[in-house]
């Protein structure tokens, strides 16, 4: 019943099979747009730069990519749902500084610190999840409370100091191995890794299509039989379980405990989700678009830095492809109607 | 259904088009124009220098770069520059680190936005075989770095507690201090400690960690450096205790805010008020009897400094080391016996911002 619901995914297969191409296969028609993109900025840089298209710096793109990218995966996955998570940065901070606090100020076992830090985050996801489901308030303003509590217990518990002299098991994912001479490190493995994972759960899951049915039509979800409330607090939890991984991937990165981190990664998150493609309104896009959104994000930072062009253009450019982004989502919704 | 497909994939890929060459427009158009004035042959043999600082709004920053074109353009040198997306902004500074090494870079001038969390980004810099140089704010090590070219802010503060010690002679005052935060870094607590020991406090050395203890002091707010800030925290202050007779700040932002409030509590005549910055916002202020006294520092210097210091070590392979203090000067209109100071007029000649 569920599968016959007119989901986007519903309506692309049939598209695909009428011109199938491997783009569009592999993206979904969602991605295809911000993918030529993506490919024209690297095509930009390279011919301006002789540095860009080298195996060192695409590894660095992807590493300043860890941030934003991992937290964009729940972000993409409550968009979806319809909703919006403006905590994400707040909580992923917590996180941090839960686990590096207590693993260094406190003697725990630096694992046992680590799984805390997530299960903080997760906590919150919850937290996030519950009030949207169960008080049915506007996610807008469930996490916009709760992007301040998360941001005044992160800096109440730290007391606004930086952690360092992190063990090594919580710095060890920002460490490097070579893939055919380039340095590479195992956090960015982890981030394409949970993009997989969750690409193949939406895609392929029947959990998957229940969260793209819940941001279309949440009345024909229930009717369906699709146990609607269970179904939305997971999405927070598990962007919550999201969010902590990339607390950890931010510590291996940078090294410290910084409880100054993430204050701008909601909306960055939020702008890598649009320029992927997904739609605000919930139930359209791929979370593979999304990556490509916070790819191309980097790519312009990287790239404009590599030619000596102030970041602050970055912020310029970034401004415009939201607009030119969510008005191609308007656009193609109104002409789908 | 079907009939509509067609339709609307046309639609998309026009939609997908449209966004290509937008962006492709949109980047051009930025590259062009700020690419221009380095020609792409002279680039190659120019020294590249890059400058990071906390943010790009800040008038001490943007005065900060202007020093570093500058010098980069006397000395043939090319200038990347990046900043941080607020005060305390980590991630972008350590992103912008790591793009200048990648892009050539034999130097790095940063002021740090969190002194302790950017210095393993600040090591690989190193390991990679370029130099780094604090400017105006050390790292925590300061040996994190090179150099260190900034402002003696003990010294600062220690000019100021000097004037108004001077100004107030045995008269029994009661202070306000508007500070910065409360994670108390190290500029917060010099100038702070400098200020009560030209005050003559003995226990405000300039090794102490923490603020001194002082009895003299009624009321210390935290206002982040901002006029707004300080407008509503020097409201409290003056809440708190109506005989309040001096006022030190963190900054001059901090000091107008604080001025506003006490003008509108009929207090502004019963106050003095000193300060450490020297920017022209502030030094007008002073002219216009607003805050007494500001000891005044030198952002350009700075950069200029540091700029220079890049370029020996591209040509001559000499690495700079250590701390260069880039001096301060007590700027008043109404100077006090035995404390050395300068006129509004110089320091509106030197002013930045």
């Amino acid at each position: 019943m569920v599968e016959t619901t007119p989901t986007p995914i519903d309506e692309e297969v049939p598209e695909a099979e009428a011109g199938p191409s491997v783009l569009t296969r592999l993206f979904g028609i969602s991605a295809l747009g911000p993918f030529i993109a993506l490919i024209l900025v690297g095509a930009f840089f390279t011919l301006k730069s002789d540095r860009f298209l080298t195996g060192t710096n695409l590894s660095l793109v992807m590493q300043q990519t860890i941030e934003v990218g991992t937290l964009a995966i729940g972000q993409t996955l409550i968009i979806l749902t319809a909703g919006i998570d403006l905590s994400c940065g707040a909580v992923m901070a917590l996180g941090s500084i839960v686990m590096t606090k207590l693993a260094v100020e406190s003697g725990v076992n630096p694992i046992l610190a680590i799984v805390l830090g997530i299960a903080a985050c997760v906590a919150f996801g919850l937290l996030n999840g519950g009030l949207v489901t169960f008080v049915k308030l506007p996610a807008f303003i469930v996490t916009l409370g709760t992007l301040n509590i998360a941001f005044a217990l992160t800096h109440i518990y730290s007391g606004e100091a930086t952690i360092s002299g992190l063990p090594g098991a919580m710095t060890w994912l920002g460490d490097t191995f070579q893939i055919g001479g380039t340095a590479v490190t195992y956090g960015t493995v982890v981030m394409l890794g949970m993009y997989a994972v969750t690409w193949f759960v939406l895609t392929q899951a029947p959990v998957g299509r229940h969260v793209y049915a819940l941001g279309n039509n949440p009345e024909a979800v229930r009717l369906a039989g699709v146990h609607v409330r269970r179904l939305l607090i997971g999405v927070y939890g598990t962007a919550g379980l999201i969010y902590g991984i990339a607390a950890l991937l931010l510590v291996a990165r940078t090294q410290v405990g910084d409880p100054a981190a993430g204050q701008t990664d909601n909306l960055d998150s939020i702008t890598a989700v649009v320029l992927g493609g997904t739609s605000l309104f919930g139930g359209r896009g791929s979370v593979i678009g999304t990556l490509i959104g916070a790819l191309i994000v980097s790519c312009i930072r990287n790239g404009l830095t590599l030619l000596g062009v102030d970041s602050i253009y970055q912020v310029l450019i970034t401004g415009i492809l939201v607009i030119v982004a969510v008005a191609v989502d308007q656009l193609t919704r109104r002409r789908s109607r | 259904m079907a009939h509509r497909l067609p339709k609307s994939r046309r639609s998309r890929l026009l939609i997908a088009s449209t966004l290509g060459v937008t962006l492709l427009l949109a980047v051009l158009a930025v590259g062009s124009s700020s690419a221009a004035p380095s020609h792409a042959k002279a680039a190659k043999a120019q020294v590249i220098v890059g400058l990071i600082t906390k943010t790009d709004t800040n008038p001490f920053f943007v005065k900060m770069k202007q020093g570093a074109q500058k010098a980069a353009k006397q000395l043939n040198a090319k200038l990347l520059s990046a900043a941080g997306k607020f005060d305390g902004d980590n991630a972008s500074q350590v992103t912008a680190i790591e793009n200048m090494v990648t892009a050539g870079a034999k130097g790095i001038l940063i002021t740090p936005s969190d002194t302790k969390a950017i210095v393993p980004a600040i090591k690989k810099a190193r390991d990679a075989g370029v130099v780094v140089i604090a400017l105006d704010t050390a790292t925590d090590p300061q040996s994190a770095v090179d150099a260190l070219f900034a402002t003696n802010n003990y010294n600062a503060g220690l000019l100021i507690g000097k004037y108004a010690k001077a100004k107030f002679g045995s008269k029994p005052v009661k202070i306000a201090t508007l500070d910065l935060s409360p994670a108390r870094v190290t500029v917060d607590v010099a100038r702070h400690n400098g200020f009560l020991a030209g005050m003559g406090n003995k226990s405000a050395t300039a090794s102490a960690k923490g603020f001194a203890k002082d009895s003299r002091i009624v009321c210390s707010q935290d206002a982040a450096g901002d006029q707004a800030k300080g407008q509503t925290a020097m409201e409290n202050c003056i809440q708190k205790n109506p005989d309040i007779n001096l006022l030190y700040t963190i900054n001059e932002p901090t000091a107008l805010g604080a001025f506003t409030a006490l003008k509108n509590a009929g207090k502004d005549k019963q106050v003095t008020i000193v300060s450490v910055d020297g920017g022209c916002t502030g030094v007008r202020g002073v002219k216009a009897g607003q805050i007494a006294a500001t000891s005044q520092q030198y952002p350009l210097k700075m950069a200029s400094l540091g700029v220079a210091a890049v370029v020996k070590f591209a040509k001559t392979g000499a690495k700079p080391h250590g701390y260069t203090d880039t001096g301060v000067t007590l700027i008043t209109n109404k100077p006090a016996k035995g404390v050395p100071s300068k006129s509004v007029a110089f320091g509106l000649a030197n002013c930045w911002g």
